[in-house]
């Protein structure tokens, strides 16, 4: 009983001790730590605070997530919907091993992965062409870069497809097969069949996608050794960049000297904590509705 | 159209075979006997092994186990049997959300509880990396001992077995596989991970030297590597100290895919 409870503990410890090492940030910049521009721990004259602003991190994570997410889900709802609707079982439990491993593999060797195979893929065979194609949007502009906010997300959009559509292929799964049959009966063709499943399993898959959201935020080694490391707000798509996640993992251990230092990360991390907190309980919150929902109207 | 889900199962297995096959062919050609033994060079310079870095992550790991291991059977027991307490509901939901805390938070937390205390520290990383397995665990033991068939627990009771000997002898038994499988998938997930322990253990080119000591550990170490400016010398040891780490989880993974077969869904979610 006692030691079922260590969740409670642990979560409410970690609260505390972050909001309270982070409280000396808090007390100094107040909100302009959320709507600055300049991070700048360091600044060049000794008589000038140092500023902290997180707005670029918060930019970074946001813009690197909704180009997982833009490039993930797709492929995620595809994988699902062939494993749930249309492949035979057999190849079935080979390919859903491939795809459980693609969530074992370690974040940093992603990260190696991306550094050293992947980013000069994409700067030859993909880039220029999609800036010669796309080159009008101000997002694509720019000088091209390897290390970018892009390939930050595109490095996302592969380290979340296991998440989501591990998740959707069992909403698809819980979908009963009255739906189906039903609808093969007026007859539907395949594709139509798992358009049905798809739109019955819509509040699951939502769930799926947001909890494919909370696994981008939070990403950091990836992240960290693809995103080039420097700030950037509402610049080219081809720039470098940071996220809440990369800036902890790049200078925390050398962060020692000013305290207020220590606690701008600490406060970094707070904001990073509370959006993973969010962000989880409401798919955890979805997914559950929805499948209990689904398995409700099963039982009619 | 089915052709375009097809497409998308393809387009994912590309990186999978990509990784693999690299990690491979670029980690094999790092590696010889020396490899394995010998300490870390400092950055550039030839020669040397990565000896420490695989030490250092068998300890961490293995004291974190140590730690997390019996925490998360003793609270899946708990909220296997005691499913319907309220209290139980809360935890079940607060433990998906830790699962999900993003690792470096953990390193932060695990900063501020050891490192401030003690310093840069094996046990301040093993905390860390056990809070990563405590869910995880929970979690898997809960549902393998919700498999365990309620007609076994009352032949147990019927035969006037009180209920924790119920629970420790024959439920117990009959799930030790399930169970057995989430340690080893939470081992698997933590040797991997890298961001709490850059927080915590530091790293470090020499062998172990104690628990309040900074270690070095393989993901620490292809970390740093990979930020080398030396190509020739410190890239292919980040691909060598890759390999074996994914061999490792590799093994893992199979293993547990063997040994439960059609028995549970798709696990890391």
């Amino acid at each position: 009983m006692l030691i079922a409870c260590n969740v409670f503990v642990v979560l409410g410890l970690m609260f505390y001790e972050i909001i309270q090492n982070s409280l000396l940030s808090i007390q100094m910049y107040g909100a302009e730590f959320l709507l600055g521009t300049k991070w700048q721990p360091f600044p060049p004259n000794p008589n000038i605070l140092p500023s902290f602003g997180a707005l670029p991190l918060i930019w970074g994570t946001l813009v690197t997530s909704a180009i997982a997410l833009i490039l993930g889900v797709p492929l995620s709802l595809g994988i699902s919907l062939a494993l749930s609707e249309f492949a035979p079982k057999s190849f079935n439990y080979i390919i859903s091993f491939f795809v459980e491993l693609l969530a074992a593999i370690p974040s940093v060797v992603y990260g190696l992965w991306g550094i050293f195979v992947l980013i000069p893929f994409l700067q030859t065979n993909v880039y220029p062409y999609l800036q010669g194609a796309l080159g009008f949007l101000p997002i694509f502009q720019g000088t091209i870069r390897g290390p970018s906010i892009l390939t930050g997300g595109i490095v996302l959009a592969i380290m979340i497809i296991p998440t989501v559509s591990a998740i959707s292929r069992d909403v698809f799964a819980a979908v009963p097969n009255s739906q189906r049959e039903a609808i093969v009966a007026l007859g539907a063709t395949r594709w139509e069949k798992a358009g049905i499943v798809m739109s019955y399993g819509r509040s699951g898959v939502i769930g799926a996608i947001m909890l494919g959201l909370g696994r981008a935020m939070g990403e950091t080694m990836a992240i960290t050794m693809v995103i080039g490391n420097s700030f950037n707000l509402f610049g080219s798509l081809f720039e470098p960049g940071s996220t809440l996640a990369s800036i902890i993992a790049n200078e925390f251990t050398e962060a020692s000297s000013p305290p207020v230092y220590v606690s701008a990360l600490m406060e970094v991390g707070l904001i990073l904590f509370a959006l993973a907190i969010v962000v989880n309980a409401l798919a955890r919150l979805i997914i559950w509705r929805s499948t209990r929902k689904i398995k409700e109207a099963g039982m009619v | 159209m089915i052709s375009l889900a097809y497409l998308a199962l393809i387009a994912a297995l590309i990186p999978l075979a990509s990784i693999l096959v690299e990690t491979i062919f670029r980690g094999l050609s790092a590696m010889n006997s020396s490899f394995f033994l010998e300490e870390i060079p400092p950055l550039g310079e030839p020669g040397g092994g990565i000896g420490p870095a695989i030490q250092g992550t068998l300890i961490v790991v293995a004291l974190a186990s140590v730690m997390g291991v019996p925490i998360g059977v003793f609270s899946g027991i708990y909220l296997a049997e005691f499913r319907q307490a309220r209290i139980a509901s809360v935890a079940r939901f607060l433990n998906d959300v830790l699962t999900n805390v993003p690792s470096i938070v953990l390193g932060i937390f695990g900063w501020t509880l050891i490192v401030v205390a003690i310093g840069w520290s094996v046990i301040a990383g093993a905390v860390a990396l056990a809070i990563i397995m405590i869910p995880i665990i929970t979690r898997t033991t809960e549902e393998a001992i919700k498999l365990v068939p309620m007609t076994m627990r009352e032949a147990a009771i019927a035969l006037g077995v009180p209920r924790w000997k119920t629970t420790l002898t024959v439920v117990l038994s009959n799930a030790k596989k399930g169970i057995a499988t989430g340690i080893l998938l939470s081992v698997a997930r933590i040797s991997g991970e890298t961001a709490p322990l850059l927080l915590t253990i530091l790293g470090s080119r020499f062998w172990f030297s104690g628990f309040t000591q900074p270690t070095a550990a393989l993901s620490v170490a292809i970390f740093n590597f990979s930020q080398s400016p030396y190509r020739l010398i410190d890239w292919p040891r980040a691909w060598g100290a890759s390999l074996i780490l994914i061999f490792i989880i590799l093994v893992i993974n199979i293993i547990v895919r063997y040994a439960t077969r059609e028995k549970y869904g798709w696990a890391n979610t």
